[in-house]
């Protein structure tokens, strides 16, 4: 038996450790893996609900998040390959131009 | 104290210790692996309320699928640590206070609005196999059959931007 707010409180540390990695973190790889690391601390608190009302939509919205997640990796990564290819630099403080 | 408050209180060690060995690593493909080790501990998390399904596509698609395709760009950019550039002296510091109030905030607010005294039982092996699948699965495909259709446009439409953005551009002729 374990309380449904120590899912809640390890949901909300890890949130905010991916928040600081995106705040203070200069690697656009290690931003979007913070990103992640959001997302998922986001599902864990819906899993935790879901199981205890005994019900499967939060499960199935975790599935759809990570679906969504896949999606969101692929073409951020497709864009930051393409930012490397005209910059030869990934550096976020150079990603101030919309123009390549 | 309980085997399974114990196994929560360990895994929540090593999730929060291998967050922030992502957060904190100098190269950026010891980061991948450390936010491996951390979906794999929120895919026992998961096992452990009593989503299978949901554990293993965690496996399969984030510590898979996703890292995967991230190791494989920072391999291919050769981008494992940048080089220092001046950086606002400001700044990191005032990351930390921000989401150092952030956590308190979130904490804080738990506590004293939204305070729940359920608690969460992992359900036994024979529960915890089909049959909780075949409802999931029944659950998806009537009543979330739209999004589940959405996600499938979604996930063409990202991969058809992925190989736009990445096509070599052939010269005009």
């Amino acid at each position: 038996m374990v309380p449904v707010n120590y899912y809640v409180i390890l949901s909300a540390i890890l949130f905010t450790i991916g928040a600081l990695g995106v705040l203070s973190r200069r690697n656009p790889l290690i931003i979007f893996m913070s990103i992640e690391l959001m997302l998922n601390a986001a599902n864990l608190a819906f899993v935790a609900f879901a199981s205890v009302y005994k019900t499967f939509s939060g499960q199935i919205f975790v599935f759809f998040v990570i679906a969504v997640a896949a999606a969101e990796v692929a073409v951020g990564l497709a864009l930051i390959v393409e930012i490397f290819k005209t910059k030869k630099n990934i550096n976020i403080d150079e990603m101030n131009s919309l123009k390549g | 104290m309980s085997s399974e408050l114990i196994v929560f209180l360990v895994l929540s060690l090593v999730a929060i210790a291998t967050a922030l060995g992502m957060l904190f690593s100098q190269n950026a493909v010891y980061s991948a692996l450390f936010l491996v080790l951390n979906f794999v501990t929120v895919a026992i998390f998961y096992l452990l309320l009593g989503a299978p399904f949901i554990a293993m596509a965690q496996i399969t698609v984030y510590a898979g699928a996703i890292m995967v395709l991230f190791l494989f760009v920072i391999m291919l950019l050769g981008a494992e640590s940048l080089a220092p550039a001046n950086t606002l002296p400001w700044q990191k510091p005032l990351a930390r206070l921000l989401s150092v109030i952030l956590a308190v905030e979130a904490i804080y607010l738990l506590f004293t609005k939204a305070s729940s005294n359920l608690e969460v039982t992992t359900p036994d092996a024979s529960l915890n196999t089909m049959d909780s699948l075949r409802e999931m699965a029944m659950s998806l495909f009537n009543n979330f059959l739209l999004p589940f259709e959405v996600t499938s446009i979604l996930l063409l439409v990202a991969m058809m931007g992925a190989i736009v953005l990445t096509r070599q551009e052939r010269e005009a002729k």
